[in-house]
């Protein structure tokens, strides 16, 4: 569902089935809708027939990485020696992402009923959902579904009597982006500042607490019942050409389109289709200028490549940007580019945890060449200036954060350089006090 | 069970390395030092600073030397052109918000910081944004300083703190550029080993206020010694300008202190320093000492030792050295000896992360020593025996009063050697002697571990090492060839009377010391 627009003929319409529908929320209305049968039917099954069958699927992590989640699960070791642990990762902080929230507000229960079969299927009895403190309302949502699922047997001692005990424990972020990267998660889930970790070792092998563990992402746990309900090959089936990317994936649309707001698509559906046919183009008498389709932390797309794009995984690497976490953000032709830029600079400036030189030095003097440009204060060296920042700043640290801030410097001045120029010529009007 | 071992080509230097060593210590064996900030072989290792990025083949990004692993056949670039870059691009991004404080900061001279820049940064600045961050100094606690402005954020203090120390009390707090070490609010930095942050620091960001402006870092000379603190007998640098001790600090020994010292020993230099010393030999002449040359003394001394009778009691501080100790028992060989060394007690200081290190309740960095060489510890018994002793001899003793009256007391002879002018009215003699920083020795730790501590500054005066003197009088006047020279002669010597130290020479004794082997039946035994 284009919530909150209805349905477009084009979107696939599985996990946002019930997006708006205030029954859903509830455990006696998600039953209704055909709710929980897939956990009932997972805690008869074995771990190993849980996870073939996810393999089976195709499905590929949703929150940005796009790995595929049943080779994930099977990392987790086979014999559970020391307590193993599932931690959903509901912190949805990729700027221009808003998927997850929706999971969340209106179908808490499906998110519920994935993370328990998920927990089940890599030997967890613990699942930790960990959920951006921004997002109040999805707390309370889920703070009162994971309430009534232990209150109807879908969660505890015994799930719906089988002897096999799962709980899930909600767990509140505090406003920082560098939380939702897993290991940075984990930090923060054991009561420490949220860096990330350097890997090896990997979350499998020694995660929360020291723990074998895995991270998911909401929209990644959310599909999970759907598999086992209607079966992997059913899943498999959802795919426009590729066979390596499957399913649905539900797109944040924001910016500058007639209909923003989350659409669910066939993987390779057309972006074309998703721009003017589900979105309904750009506002009256303006024209598309460039679209990040991934959250800000992938690649900026010409208008061009984004008409050619195929939206799965492989589709849009192809027309040289990510799929990410699908958080799409259209630019018309009154954007400044540098501006928007200097804007995404600051956020991972602000964000940075500081760890690593490269991204605590490099972030912020990003954004204060950017700003210097902006101010009318850029000079011809600026530009080499800023790709040489971006190269150490890619490849080098030790989570992603910094080669986030690099990609939208480096194709922002690759394929809009005119509007840079323009700025550092001074035939643009400064747009910022110098300082 | 020897480790197993794997072949690595670091820069094409063959190597065989035990399985699971960081790249960055493999490195080490082939005499290469991979720049590095934030790795410390004594804390726990998190590869933040990414300056030790090294190009590994087969491998698709550059790796971090501190935590990667050797593996079989793996082929390493620490100083190709792409790794050498990475460096560069570290140290631009580390110079940016760093203050150009070098005139002012103490850490100049010993700085990690320009010294790889100078080896291998950028040789001019492309920084021209608005001024860096400026955060006020801090007051971290009784001895360190906090400058903000120049931490590089490599958390080796927090690291430290929280996983050697155990005493979590420093952070990293706000994120970004804005990010600084925080102290826990309400708390200072008086952990007893916190000292070390300073010397962790790689930048002048956590200073000494003891040291703070007193030196630079190129005017000192540093000596490898031994801290006469405890019986613990961490490995120390004396660092010395002008013949003034100024600073102490960790010697690495990886057997005893690892990288660290308590606060204790690192601000206890000062005695080192005192310029009421004897200046010459004193020979009693009536009710005065009158000042002479040390022949004269030599002999008047030897003419007591030959004269007195009945018994001897030797007091002695426990910062005197073994050979001191050894030679100063052995010139008085005919008498009934009762020998005590001073061991003033505090409380233990253990370091948490480091199992057997702690400051010692005994302060006195030779007792296993002296004990070897049959002193004991039992001071208010050998205060006793001066009564009636027919010769009593005061090696740099500290008196208290009791001391001093229990002396007046003494109805034998009283020689006194020693560094500060002691109140003893009724000493034959009074000779000058070296304190530890002025001569060469051994001292013997709690874990029978002999240490050499070498010469960090001139002998002032005429004083000379107690070994020296207690040597020439057994030799005795006239060209004698059997008076040790040098404190290695002098030890050279111990082995014939007390077989635990024979066999063992100074050179063998190296810089990291020697645990010696179990004690032979009746040696250091009390006569």
């Amino acid at each position: 569902m284009g919530y909150p627009h209805p349905s477009h003929p084009k979107e696939t319409v599985v996990l946002s089935k019930h997006f708006g529908d205030p029954e859903a929320r509830g455990y006696a209305g998600w039953v209704k809708h055909g709710g929980y049968q897939a956990l009932r039917k997972a805690v008869g099954m074995t771990r190993d027939a849980i996870v073939e069958e996810v393999k089976a699927s195709g499905l590929r992590g949703r929150g940005g990485a796009g790995f595929p989640t049943g080779l994930k699960w099977s990392f987790m070791p086979k014999e559970v020696v020391k307590p193993h642990y599932l931690v959903c990762n509901a912190d949805e902080s990729e700027p221009g992402t808003f998927k997850d929230r929706e999971i969340m507000r209106w179908t808490p229960h499906a998110l519920i009923e994935g993370c328990a079969i998920a927990a089940y299927a890599i030997g967890a009895e613990r699942c930790y959902i960990y959920i951006r403190g921004e997002f109040t309302e999805p707390w309370r949502v889920m703070s009162a579904a994971v309430e009534e699922a232990f209150a109807n047997g879908a969660l505890g001692d015994s799930v719906f009597g089988s002897g096999k005990r799962i709980e899930i424990v909600l767990h509140r972020g505090a406003g920082a982006y560098i939380c939702g990267e897993e290991t940075a998660m984990m930090n923060s889930i054991e009561g420490r500042r949220g860096n990330p970790r350097i890997k090896p070792p990997f979350p499998a092998v020694a995660g929360l607490f020291g723990m074998p563990t895995t991270i998911n992402n909401v929209e990644t746990l959310a599909a999970v019942p759907h598999i086992l309900n209607r079966g992997a090959a059913w899943y498999k089936s959802l795919c426009l050409g590729n066979p390596k990317s499957t399913g649905t994936k539900l797109v944040s649309v924001c910016g500058h389109v007639q209909r923003p707001g989350n659409y669910e698509v066939t993987m390779g559906t057309p972006m074309r289709d998703i721009l003017y046919d589900m979105c309904g183009g750009p506002p009256a008498g303006r024209r598309f200028k460039a679209i990040i389709p991934g959250g800000s932390s992938v690649p900026i797309m010409t208008v061009e490549e984004a008409e050619a794009a195929l939206f799965d995984y492989e589709g849009v690497v192809e027309q040289g940007s990510m799929l990410g976490s699908a958080g799409m953000i259209v630019m018309d032709d009154r954007t400044d580019m540098v501006y928007q830029i200097w804007r995404l600079a600051r956020f991972y400036a602000h964000e940075s945890c500081a760890q690593c030189t490269q991204c605590r030095e490099g972030t912020a003097w990003t954004t204060k060449i950017l700003e210097r440009i902006l101010a009318g204060k850029g000079k011809q060296d600026d530009f080499q200036l800023l790709l040489d920042l971006a190269e150490n700043m890619t490849g080098k640290t030790i989570c992603v954060l910094s080669d986030s801030c690099a990609a939208p410097v480096v194709s922002g001045i690759q394929k809009f350089r005119s509007e840079f120029e323009a700025y550092i010529a001074g035939s643009r009007e400064p747009v910022l006090a110098a300082i | 069970m020897a480790d197993e071992l794997v072949n690595v080509t670091i820069d094409g230097m063959q190597l065989a390395v035990p399985k699971g060593t960081p790249i960055i210590e493999a490195a080490k064996q082939a005499g290469l030092l991979v720049p590095h900030y934030c790795y410390h072989p004594s804390l726990p290792s998190p590869a933040v600073c990414r300056m030790c990025l090294v190009e590994v083949e087969k491998a698709p990004k550059l790796m971090p030397a501190c935590v990667t692993a050797v593996a079989e056949g793996q082929v390493v670039h620490v100083n190709s052109p792409t790794a050498k870059k990475a460096r560069e691009g570290v140290l631009e991004l580390l110079l940016i918000n760093h203050p150009l404080d070098c005139p002012i900061c103490d850490q100049s001279g010993e700085c990690e910081l320009q010294n790889y820049t100078f080896q291998e940064g950028r040789s001019a600045t492309r920084y021209q944004e608005y001024a860096k961050r400026y955060n006020p100094v801090e007051d971290f606690g009784p001895d360190v300083l906090y400058v903000p402005n120049r931490c590089i954020l490599c958390t080796r203090c927090v690291r430290f703190m929280e996983d050697v120390a155990d005493t979590p009390v420093l952070n990293v707090s706000e994120r970004g550029d804005r990010a600084y070490i925080g102290i826990a609010e309400q708390q200072r930095l008086d952990h007893p080993w916190a000292g070390n942050v300073v010397d962790l620091c790689p930048v002048g960001s956590l200073l000494s206020k003891d040291f703070l402006h007193k030196a630079r870092a190129w005017d000192l000379d540093k000596t490898a010694s031994v801290c006469p603190g405890c019986t613990q007998g961490c490995n120390i640098s004396i660092d010395t300008r002008d013949e003034i001790v100024v600073r102490i600090r960790p010697r690495a020994n990886l057997e005893v202190n690892r990288h660290f010292i308590c606060d204790y020993g690192r601000m206890n230099y000062r005695w080192l320093n005192r310029g009421d010393r004897v200046e010459a030999p004193l020979v009693r002449d009536g009710a005065r000492h009158l000042a002479t040359d040390w022949d004269t003394a030599l002999d008047r001394l030897g003419q007591v030792v030959r004269g007195a009778s009945g018994g001897a009691v030797i007091l002695a501080s426990g910062r005197a050295s073994t050979e001191s100790l050894g030679l100063a028992r052995a010139m008085l060989d005919r008498f009934q000896v009762t020998a005590a060394v001073q061991v003033p007690l505090g409380d233990e200081a253990p370091l948490a992360g480091i199992p057997g290190l702690a400051l010692r309740r005994e302060r006195a960095p030779n007792l296993v020593g002296a004990r070897l060489l049959g002193y004991t510890a039992q001071w208010e018994a050998a205060l006793r025996a001066v009564t009636d002793a027919g010769l009593v001899v005061l090696l740099d003793a500290d008196l208290g009063p009791d001391d001093e009256a229990a002396l007046a007391a003494a109805r034998g002879m009283v020689v006194v050697l020693a560094t500060v002018m002691p109140e003893a009215r009724n000493a034959e003699l009074i000779l000058p002697v070296t304190t530890m920083a002025e001569e060469n020795g051994t001292y013997v730790n709690r874990d029978r571990r002999v240490q050499r501590y070498q010469q960090a500054k001139a002998q002032p005066g005429m004083a000379r090492p107690v070994w020296w003197v207690a040597g020439e009088v057994i030799a005795g006047p006239g060209p004698d060839a059997s008076a040790p020279s040098t404190a290695a002669e002098a030890f050279a010597q111990l082995g014939e009377r007390w077989p635990v130290f024979a066999g063992l020479s100074h050179e063998e004794i190296g810089y990291t010391g020697r645990v010696l082997g179990e004690m032979a039946a009746g040696a250091g035994v009390a006569r």
